[in-house]
């Protein structure tokens, strides 16, 4: 079996390239919509959480422990199903209720992460800016984001990363994705590794230049601390 | 100007100020000594309200501090601070760091409060860094720097928790040199402090606390020279060697 391999995937690529590309258009924007806005949920998420009004800080903990403790295959049927029969109105395509199951998801995560960027900031900055006479506010707009934001932006890259692997699942829905062109080639050509290792390499090399972006630009940010 | 009442304060079981009550005159310049543990820094941080009294009291010009509808963020604005670990803010510049309260709070302009930063800032020697950030200022600066934003808000007593206790000891003069001269211009001041020969030689009184008490107080010449309580003679001992 291993005597076509090559010449398979030459032929695969030179009939789907064009395909393949696409695939990662939609994967790169899957991904993209669903760090974007699942980092402005997050964050929102993340001052609910640190509210000290307590019905606002335990809903958004108990949103946060219940989206990190489900399967994103479940969720993403979840919305597939739940949104078109709930919103009708609104007519949502598969790619928009798969979109918002990934951001959902996300956002959890990054109202980990803003969390922890802001908790990481030294109480101390909290101290001295309150003792000048800051309200808490000011505190955490002028002297504690800016500080925390050095922490959350590489943690935000990583997730993009993670989130572009993840979005792989989104494929079941046949949103158009990376993973959905596997499934396409694979039922055209009756070839099952060929397009598999392909589209593997592209994941590969989104994800780990990605990565390397990432990683240069957090010793960016560390040096000019 | 600032009189506590019957201050006390808990952190969970652990009841570290046991009933204070204290007056601080406009003018004065007390030093806090004690052994660690006794309540000395949870003392001062209590003046500000940076620690919630478990019970008692803060009178600050003749406002309760603690009272209901009290706005705290403007009292702060007349009592400075001065922290062990400086606690400057790095993402900000020299100059911003002294600047940034004055425009955000006293809505000054931003080019009277540059003006006055740089005043400040020449009096302590900082003039060269004002556009420096201050991680590259050494530990001494940065607590002059401190020292500076405290004051840019002209406030009415400044309060010193162990100003030099994370300083390299050939820094530590610097810093008590700053404080020496707002001393001479008629500031008030309550310091924490471990200095005991600053201690001495700035103060108008002293206070020696131990156990969450203030056990005995007095002129520096009282304190240093004649304790009475065994357990100020014993700390004495232990430290003036």
């Amino acid at each position: 079996m291993f005597d076509n391999f090559i010449p398979n995937i030459t032929r695969v690529l030179g009939k789907y390239w064009a395909l393949f590309l696409q695939g990662a258009g939609y994967t790169l924007l899957l991904s993209f919509i669903t760090v974007f806005f699942g980092t402005v949920l997050g964050s929102f998420l993340a001052l609910m959480r640190r509210s000290r009004f307590k019905p606002v800080s335990v809903l958004a903990t108990a949103y946060v422990e219940l989206i990190r403790g489900t399967p994103l295959l479940l969720q993403l049927y979840f919305f597939y199903f739940m949104l078109p029969e709930v919103l009708p109105m609104l007519n949502l395509s598969k790619f928009a209720c798969v979109s918002i199951a990934l951001l959902v998801n996300s956002s959890a995560y990054v109202c980990e992460i803003v969390r922890a960027g802001i908790q990481a900031v030294d109480s101390g900055q909290t101290e001295a800016a309150r003792t000048l006479g800051l309200n808490a506010r000011q505190t955490m707009l002028r002297i504690v984001m800016p500080q925390a934001v050095k922490n959350i932006l590489p943690a935000l890259g990583n997730e993009f990363v993670t989130v572009i692997k993840e979005t792989s699942l989104a494929s079941t829905f046949f949103v158009g994705d990376l993973m959905t062109g596997y499934s396409t080639v694979r039922g055209s050509m009756y070839l099952v590794l060929e397009p598999l290792i392909v589209v593997g390499v592209i994941y590969f090399l989104l994800t780990f230049s990605l990565s390397k972006v990432v990683a240069s630009f957090e010793r960016r940010l560390k040096t000019s601390d | 100007m600032i009189e506590t009442v019957n201050l006390r304060k808990s952190f969970g079981k652990l009841e570290v100020l046991k009933g204070i009550s204290e007056k601080i005159e406009q003018g004065e310049v007390i030093s806090i000594i004690g052994p660690s543990g006794s309540g000395k820094s949870t003392f001062l941080r209590c003046l500000n309200l940076l620690e919630r009294p478990t019970s008692g009291d803060v009178i600050f010009d003749g406002v309760s501090l603690t009272g209901k509808g009290v706005d705290i963020n403007r009292h702060r604005q007349k009592m400075g601070m001065v922290f062990q670990l400086f606690n400057v803010f790095p993402h900000l510049t020299v100059l911003e760091n002294v600047t940034l309260a004055q425009v955000l709070l006293k809505k000054k302009s931003k080019q009277a409060a540059n003006q006055y930063a740089l005043e400040l800032l020449a009096r302590v020697g900082l003039t060269d860094k004002a556009e420096e950030h201050p991680r590259r200022l050494s530990g001494g600066q940065k607590q002059r720097l401190a020292i500076v934003r405290a004051l840019a808000m002209d406030p009415e007593v400044m309060l010193f928790d162990e100003p030099t206790s994370a300083l390299d000891p050939e820094m530590v003069g610097e810093v008590l040199q700053v404080i020496k001269d707002l001393v001479l211009g008629g500031m008030t001041c309550v310091i924490v402090t471990h200095e005991m020969g600053f201690a001495r030689e700035v103060s108008s009184r002293v206070l020696f606390m131990d156990d969450g008490r203030i056990e005995e107080q007095g002129s520096p010449g009282m304190i240093f020279d004649s304790p009475q309580s065994p357990r100020t003679q014993a700390f004495l001992s232990k430290v003036l060697r």
